[in-house]
């Protein structure tokens, strides 16, 4: 892309910088130190790296565009850039390819503070114009803090103790009957979504209903969240009939939900499907929904049970829950499989709602989409409550 | 009519602490936390600020009380409260289209004579549909005291026996905010404004919106919904004149002028209030004798004075 002017004729800053020919380390230093990396201008983001190497590559998680994005050497200098376009509302998550001496390492952009962290460590993040961290992620200091706390289920579908972490919103009293919301892979949505603060927040606000939460943790995640018959009957018979006798919860189909990402979307919508009068509300983030509508699927064999079952549940769609909340990223690889299943799913009756936004297959994506789903799934009484 | 004193939020930047000071009742405060609901008796916090003359009423426990040993009363309550519901319901329809004409046609006002007047009668239309629905739940609640007679009944008679007692030695009253509908209705079961006999109250956030003439709920960036103001229902006229927008600042788009245009046409003569944090108005007698240093959405736009205009 022509470095020095965007599609409207607009000088970038990076076209700036080199209008007079190479720029001077001191130059250079002035340019970084005046610009938050990469610098986003429009719809165009420009990324540096500076140091000696052999070549430097994007590597970015934009399902649609190359992986791979070389960058170009400033001649005669240690500075190095790629410009790429990137729609407004953008969330975009990456990492610096770094090739010395014929071994490359993947890096986080050390001219970027803004880091995402997930369970395989961090991606340097870029926010495209119009983006804005949603203010109710953040810890609000007026907000009621609800607690957590750990408790073991004897499972015998699993035969083992199973930990879960649950939420019980602020003033919580056992006099109260509550929803619930069972969610996969909790752990992960407690650190990298800030779930917590989330709730938290919402519940301050009236936007979601005081809920109870239910926050498991898979041991073998891709076995046990492709349709697994143990894992559905740990949570139908062991786990929500446990929580609904130690704590006071409704215990009614409207009042249940499951929730989950990626496989754990699998996960909420097997279940729901193997015990279908048992829950009202399902909030599915970026499902693994993989299919195939002829011959083998190209996935690996770990999405062999996930393509038999969405197979058959395409196949026969039933009535599941009354409402179900269906969100993707469009940068993801999973955006088609989310797209054609909403009418799938709108087929059987229910009340869906599907919601894209421009980001990837990442946590802060799920947590962006919360205050819509959730809002949405277990509505507060926003309405009616003036505190 | 009676003193009213209307104050923003007490939760985080609590003032009835001044206002006690400067209305210097003598005995003690009748306070109403019903809105509140099972957390009603929690009132430590308030009563501090009341240099410990708290007297609470516990009107929702009572009302629960009552509702427990007069089955038939509660089943015709929750009838009652279903039937709202469904009207509820059928006027929000009505009114999502009647707004969104209302506030397009004002946003194009300046064009010509004859789209401000066409904003002018879309606003009517929204007047209209508001007082239709007020009508309707009027109607609702005095079929509902004609048939059931309820502060007439043994189980309401006796509670209030018991309220009657507490206030003998109350010279005012605060009403807090919590859950409107819930706190309107225990309030009107107990009677309310004839409890008063012109002590002064004083009232926050949903306590201050169901003691004016109509209750407005309102959220202008709700999570789900266009967030549209809805007339709920009047409320109990124990002062007039000024209509309360408690959290105004968290809950209205008050930088939106046209928002702000269509709100104050659309329940004028009410003088559309915010009641944030720290605020104060005076009610003398009930109603805004001046409204000097009272702010108010105006129907330019805009917060300013009441009156400027």
């Amino acid at each position: 892309m022509n470095p020095v002017a965007s599609h409207r004729g607009d000088q970038l800053a990076i076209g700036a910088l080199l209008e007079n020919g190479p720029p001077s380390p001191a130059d250079v230093d002035r340019f970084l130190s005046k610009h938050t990396i990469p610098i986003v201008e429009g719809t165009h983001c420009t990324f540096l790296y500076r140091g000696e190497a052999d070549a430097v590559r994007l590597r970015h998680f934009i399902f649609g565009l190359p992986s791979t994005q070389p960058f170009h050497r400033i001649p005669h200098t240690d500075l190095w850039y790629q410009i790429i376009e990137i729609p407004t509302n953008s969330r975009v998550e990456y990492k610096l390819e770094v090739i010395a001496g014929g071994e490359g390492h993947w890096i986080e952009d050390p001219l970027n503070p803004l880091r995402a962290r997930d369970p395989f460590g961090a991606n340097s993040v870029c926010h495209g114009t119009g983006y804005e961290v949603p203010e109710w992620t953040i810890p609000d200091p007026d907000a009621r803090s609800g607690t957590l706390e750990e408790i073991r289920i004897r499972s015998g579908a699993f035969h083992r103790d199973c930990g879960v972490t649950m939420y019980l919103p602020a003033r919580f009293r056992k006099t109260r009957r509550y929803p619930l919301l069972v969610v996969h892979d909790g752990n992960d949505y407690l650190e990298y979504s800030g779930l917590k603060t989330v709730l938290d927040n919402l519940i301050h606000r009236l936007e979601v209903a005081d809920l109870i939460v239910a926050l498991t943790t898979p041991r073998e995640r891709l076995l046990e969240y492709a349709d697994h018959e143990a894992h559905a009957r740990f949570i139908c018979e062991e786990l929500v009939p446990r929580l609904e006798s130690r704590y006071p919860l409704i215990g009614k189909p409207r009042a249940r939900g499951l929730m989950g990402a990626s496989f754990g979307g699998v996960a909420s919508l097997s279940t729901a499907v193997r015990y279908p009068d048992m829950y009202g509300r399902l909030l599915l983030q970026s499902g693994s929904f993989a299919f195939t509508d002829i011959g083998p699927h190209p996935r690996g064999p770990v999405f062999d049970p996930v393509v038999q079952f969405m197979n058959n549940y395409r196949e026969d769609p039933t009535r599941i829950a009354d409402k179900v909340f269906v969100s993707c990223g469009t940068y993801e690889s999973l955006i088609y499989e989310n797209r054609s299943i909403v009418p799938i799913l709108q087929s059987t009756g229910m009340d869906v709602k599907y919601v894209e936004a421009r980001d990837g297959h990442n946590w802060e994506n799920w947590r962006d989409r919360l205050r819509e789903g959730l809002s949405w799934l277990f509505p507060g009484p926003l309405w009616m409550i003036y505190e | 009519m009676t003193r009213v004193v209307l104050l923003g939020p007490q939760r985080l930047q609590p003032t009835m602490r001044d206002v006690v000071r400067s209305l210097r009742p003598r005995g003690r405060i009748a306070v109403i936390t019903a809105g509140w609901q099972e957390y009603e008796t929690e009132i430590e916090e308030l009563d501090q600020h009341m240099g410990g003359r708290a007297v609470n009423l516990e009107l929702y426990r009572r009302a629960d009380r009552v509702f427990r040993q007069d089955p038939e009363l509660a089943i015709a309550h929750r009838e009652r409260q279903g039937r709202l519901r469904q009207i509820r319901r059928l006027y929000n329809l009505r009114l999502r289209h009647a707004i969104r004409a209302a506030q397009e046609l004002v946003r194009r006002e300046d064009e010509s004579v004859l789209v401000a007047e066409e904003g002018d009668a879309a606003v009517r239309a929204v007047r209209l549909i508001d007082e239709e629905h007020l009508v309707r739940v009027s109607e609702i609640h005095a079929a509902f005291e004609a048939q059931w007679l309820p502060r007439e009944r043994d189980a309401v008679r006796r509670e209030r026996r018991l309220v009657e007692e507490l206030l003998s030695g109350v010279s005012a009253f605060a009403v807090a905010g919590g859950h409107v509908a819930i706190l309107l209705n225990r309030l009107r079961l107990f009677d309310f404004p004839e409890m008063i006999r012109n002590r002064p109250v004083i009232a926050w956030s949903a306590g201050a919106m169901v003691l004016g003439e109509r209750v407005v709920l309102f959220h202008d960036k709700p999570p789900q919904g266009a967030g549209n103001a809805e007339a709920l229902e009047n409320g109990l006229a124990v002062y007039r004149d000024v209509l309360p927008f408690p959290h105004a600042r968290r809950r209205l788009m008050l930088d939106d002028p046209i928002r702000v245009r269509c709100m104050a046409r659309r329940f004028a003569p009410l003088l559309c209030v915010p009641l944030n944090e720290g605020d104060r108005i005076d009610l003398t007698h009930g109603s805004l004798e001046s409204p000097a240093g009272v702010m108010s959405l105006s129907e330019a736009g805009n917060i300013e004075p009441a009156g400027a205009a």
